[in-house]
């Protein structure tokens, strides 16, 4: 037995916990990506100064999961007076953090942005030793050769990679739910409550959950047929060519 | 006028001495080729004029101007002024063994690279430019072609291509064919033969001694880090003075 009134009296609550989902998911992933590229750049720099508080950044946040990041975020902090103080004081800043829609949006970028860095400096690692030399051997400054050939190429390569990062972000926004927030997993908890119709509740949202993933996943293969053309197997010359 | 000086270049890595002081010097429209064996140091000798690699000893200078060098901690020597070092990369094009296409970009834009963002050359001149030097070395039909779906003889053309957009003052080329399978080495050496006519200053590391012998104004054959017989291609190849010369030719002419 299904208890069809759950879909259709809780529709409006499933369409605004989705609308706070993709923009937990795509703010936090834009944040993440413009962390990510310049941080990415110093963790591939042969300077330990540099490379090396970029590592103890990623590691922590690819080494310990987001829902305890997110509960230290939003729990945690307040047990400290010197934050109170400041909450106390007004700082814009720091009352993000007794936010939690602040508390998710910045776990999340700094997550993201922890996986991402890996990512981009995997494929910067991973740029043919002798496309660098030519750029050099023509003269290019360390700056323009990181704008114009390595970060272009890099960024292209990650693609695949990244793809997969966005579809975990979608996913793991889902755990907004716990520090109070009703995005998509939260709309259907509370569905649940409601009709006490668990399995409605969550087959709901986790096709919801699907939808979003295929359309990001043929966003990303439009994507990769445009930016990653160099890498395709060459089509024959047929049309015009 | 003198394009390119080399005075006493000397290169270590570790305890191996792989060049021990070799000079060389390019009038405009001379082509000198540099043959000796492998390991003999000459690709490293042609990386060290540009400082792709980095030479212990020694003085370079390209159109007059001479790299600044200072010595650095290690006691190696090291350039005074990066900037300097770039202006005067933008001298001195090189082409590489295994071409060293930026794969991301098609074959034009490779080409209009480095003019644009390097030398500031405005876009449409750049594009007009590139489009003029794809024709010369006969790829302008691949021009939006990227370079991973082109064999090697036309990734070595448009390299050769990007080259010349630099207008450099002297082109080096490190052992441009050798990478190609030997039914395409001929379409690579035929444009740097219409280049070496056309008065274009060269210097070539190569293997083809069908094109030392034929297109150089003068050969220098390189022989553990020596310059161990160098002059005109006619007296290399006819009356080689010295004996490992002799054993060298006897090894790769047939």
């Amino acid at each position: 037995m299904i208890e069809w009134s759950l879909f259709a009296e809780s529709w409006p609550s499933y369409a605004s916990g989705l609308w706070l989902t993709l923009q937990l998911t795509v703010l936090s992933l834009i944040a993440g990506l413009l962390l990510a590229i310049p941080l990415a750049v110093l963790r591939v720099s042969s300077n330990r100064w540099l490379s090396g508080p970029v590592w103890a950044y990623s590691y922590f946040f690819r080494g310990t999961p987001m829902l305890v990041q997110l509960l230290l975020m939003y729990y945690g902090l307040g047990q400290f007076e010197w934050v109170q103080a400041q909450w106390d004081a007004g700082s814009r800043f720091w009352l993000l953090f007794r936010d939690p829609y602040g508390c998710a949006l910045i776990t999340f970028a700094l997550n993201t942005g922890a996986y991402t860095t890996e990512i981009i400096a995997g494929a910067l690692r991973a740029m043919p030793h002798g496309e660098i030399e030519a750029a050099r051997a023509c003269g290019m400054s360390r700056f323009t050769m990181l704008r114009r050939i390595q970060l272009p190429g890099a960024l292209r390569r990650a693609l695949p990679a990244y793809s997969n990062e966005i579809i975990f972000m979608l996913h793991g926004t889902a755990i907004a739910s716990t520090v109070t927030l009703v995005d998509l997993t939260g709309a259907a908890r509370n569905a649940y409550s409601q009709f006490f119709a668990p399995f409605e509740a969550f087959i709901f949202a986790g096709l919801i959950y699907l939808a979003v993933t295929f359309a990001l996943v043929g966003l990303f293969r439009i994507a990769e047929r445009r930016w990653l053309a160099h890498l395709q197997p060459r089509k024959p010359l047929g049309k015009g060519a | 006028m003198t394009q390119l000086t080399v005075e006493d270049l000397h290169k270590r890595y570790g305890d191996h001495e792989v060049l021990k002081g070799v000079s060389l010097s390019a009038e405009a429209g001379d082509v000198i080729t540099i043959i000796g064996s492998s390991g003999s140091g000459k690709s490293t000798f042609l990386r060290c004029i540009n400082f792709l690699e980095q030479p212990d000893a020694g003085r370079i200078s390209v159109a007059g101007e001479e790299i600044r060098l200072v010595p650095g901690r290690d006691g190696h020597l090291k350039v005074a002024d990066a900037k300097q070092l770039q202006r005067l990369r933008t001298r001195l094009a090189m082409v590489f063994q295994h071409f060293n296409l930026w794969a991301h970009m098609t074959v034009l834009e490779n080409v209009v690279e480095a003019p644009v963002h390097v030398l500031g050359v405005p876009r449409k001149q750049a594009l007009e430019r590139a489009m003029a030097y794809l024709d010369k070395v006969g790829i302008s039909r691949f021009k939006d072609s990227y370079p991973a779906h082109l064999s090697g003889g036309q990734q070595q053309r448009v390299a050769i291509a990007r080259a010349l957009a630099m207008e450099p003052a002297v082109l080096l080329f490190d052992e441009p064919t050798s990478a190609l399978d030997p039914e395409l080495v001929g379409e690579v050496l035929k444009v740097m033969r219409g280049l070496a006519e056309e008065g274009r200053t060269m210097v070539v590391v190569t293997h083809e001694m069908g094109f030392a012998r034929e297109v150089s104004s003068q050969v220098m054959f390189l022989h553990q880090g020596l310059a161990e017989e160098s002059g005109p291609p006619a007296q290399l190849f006819g009356q080689p003075k010295s004996e490992r010369l002799r054993q060298f030719l006897s090894g790769n002419l047939k």
